[in-house]
């Protein structure tokens, strides 16, 4: 056996304007250097409001309220061409707004980092109660509030962040030290953020697969963030403090890290967890990052369009062992970009796309559909940043065309056929590949899609402790009959007539004692 | 002779499109010294 069922999988946004307004790397850096900057000025009125990001067609289709096919016959620009009805709700998951996150955020502080201003904790606490997913007892952990005074003396003296909502103070993140960076109450606060997106996507998941959180075995969490103090700055982990919250008292976890390529590589590690029987039921879970909130902002400030990078993303995906009845991750044709691979495009695609479907017996035209580095291209067209995943599908169909297994004519048409427009934000880790997972399990179950890739890449070079960067893929397909008679050797076959045969000269003795 | 002969490079490379390693590859018979070579990520 060499495969994990997919069983279920969840996508999650927290529409949080201003924590990318105040915390998003981007403003954050220009407000410490430039406090008057004209440019901080024009993005506090470029806000994309939550009545509006829960009718942006990309938002939609990355809760699964709309599929990505669906965005191509959507008039563009997107969010000027906003869907006619709201969806916070998806078939994977929701669009939570910002007020509901800072309070779910509280609910996941365990050491007493989000201070709340009394009289907002208690009207977020009413929104909370009404949530379908959180429960009396994480609702028992959100704070009864401070005297607003509290919360202005520890931002007044150095000792917290103020939190908005609504344009005013309604709280503050505190710092865990006094002189540990790593324990700031910037690094707190990114940290939390990301733990709870990564809480909501795993209650999103765990319902979606029609569970109880004490069925989760094992959890693997897969953000760009670093848990840790000065004499351990990575040492995690998010996945069990994620799992802690939403109550999965059977899970342990652990953190998995590759930038970008964090997500596929968790997938392979929790799928090779469950294939080898050491673990059943293993989500893998990523959170949101603050820092690449409003990230490309200035460019779109400059251009007159909406700061549409507000929302932190957060996806769940549930492996199971081979059940036969879920689309199934593929483990005996992985793609992996080795060291020595080189870093060229072609060399890159080689590795990630080509040379997994070699070991398949496969051709480029056998994947019905690559997901590639999915990031929305409203977001980085504006930005200069091109169309990624256009980019990805144009360098799959060169490869095609130079291995001589694609008509160079044919290129816009395999394009067109094999790619998906991009449709997730850019928060790094999240657009890699694995927004398509709930949208390629659905058509595989539906029998409309018989093959998709995830594809993956990471900029490890951002580290600077190598000019490499990386990568890996998966196929996902329809489930193969439980028995498994594609996995058998020639021994297993062996072996089991053999003890067939042992079975019948035991039943034909004792029948011939009888007699 | 490379028009690039006795210049000196500045690569910036971008993950999704060329990195600057495959940029230096390209260039290793062009003449030129790389004076800088990065790659950035803007996504």
């Amino acid at each position: 056996m060499s495969k994990a069922s997919v069983r279920a999988s969840a996508y999650c946004l927290c529409h949080v304007p201003e924590l990318a307004l105040w915390y998003g790397n981007t403003p954050h850096a220009e407000r410490a250097a430039h406090p008057e900057s004209e440019f901080l000025g024009q993005l506090a009125s470029a806000v994309q409001e939550y009545d509006k990001a829960v009718r942006y067609a990309p938002n939609l289709a990355y809760i699964g309220a709309l599929s990505p096919d669906d965005l191509l016959d959507r008039p563009q620009p997107w969010h000027e061409h906003l869907e006619s009805g709201p969806a916070r709700n998806g078939k994977y998951g929701e669009i939570i707004p910002e007020d509901e996150f800072l309070g779910f955020m509280d609910i996941c502080d365990v050491f007493d980092l989000i201070w709340l201003e009394a009289g907002f904790a208690a009207r977020v606490r009413e929104k909370l109660a009404a949530h379908s997913l959180i429960t009396e007892t994480m609702l028992h952990r959100l704070e009864a509030g401070h005297e607003a005074l509290d919360i202005s003396g520890a931002v007044e003296r150095g000792e917290a962040l103020p939190l908005y909502c609504g344009g005013k103070v309604i709280g503050c993140c505190r710092r865990g030290h006094e002189t540990d960076h790593n324990l700031s109450a910037y690094e707190l606060l990114v940290n939390i953020a990301c733990k709870a997106s990564g809480v909501l996507s795993l209650l999103h998941l765990i319902k979606n697969a029609g569970l109880r959180p004490e069925d989760i075995d094992f959890v693997v969490e897969c953000s760009e963030e670093a848990a840790g103090d000065v004499c351990q700055r990575g040492g995690g982990n998010f996945a069990k403090a994620i799992a802690e919250i939403a109550g999965c008292s059977n899970a342990s976890g652990c953190d998995v890290r590759a930038f970008c390529a964090g997500p596929v590589n968790a997938l392979i590690n929790a799928a090779s967890m469950v294939v080898a029987g050491a673990r059943k039921n293993v989500a893998v879970i990523g959170g949101g990052a603050i820092p690449k909130l409003y990230m490309n902002s200035r460019d779109h400030v400059k251009k007159g369009l909406p700061a549409l990078e507000n929302c932190l993303g957060g996806f769940g995906v549930l492996l199971t062992p081979e059940d036969g009845v879920h689309p199934v991750m593929r483990l005996d044709c992985l793609g992996k970009h080795n060291v020595g691979a080189g870093a060229s495009p072609q060399a890159v695609t080689s590795a990630l796309v080509l040379e997994p479907l070699q070991k398949a017996g496969l051709t480029f035209s056998d994947v019905e559909r690559y997901a590639a580095e999915l990031h929305n291209p409203e977001i980085t067209l504006p930005a200069g940043a091109g169309n990624v995943p256009e980019a990805n599908y144009k360098m799959i169909a060169a490869l095609a065309v130079m291995k001589g297994l694609l008509e160079k004519s044919a290129m816009p048409a395999f394009i067109k056929e094999h790619g998906m427009p991009g449709f997730a934000p850019t928060q790094g880790h999240i657009p890699s590949g694995v927004p398509f997972i709930g949208h390629a399990v659905d058509a595989i179950t539906a029998g409309s899609l018989k093959r998709a890739m995830i594809i993956g890449k990471g900029s490890l070079f951002l580290a600077r402790l190598t000019n490499l960067a990386d990568g890996a893929s998966f196929l996902l397909e329809g489930p193969s009959a439980v028995s498994g008679a594609a996995d058998l050797s020639k021994e297993d076959i062996k072996a089991a007539i053999l003890d067939v045969l042992a079975e019948l000269a035991g039943e034909m003795s004792k029948k011939e004692s009888a007699s | 002779m490379s028009i690039l002969q006795g210049k000196k490079l500045v690569l910036l490379g971008e993950r999704d499109g060329v990195p600057s390693p495959a940029m230096e590859a390209a260039l290793a018979a062009s003449g030129g010294e790389v004076a800088f070579a990065a790659t950035e990520c803007f996504v």
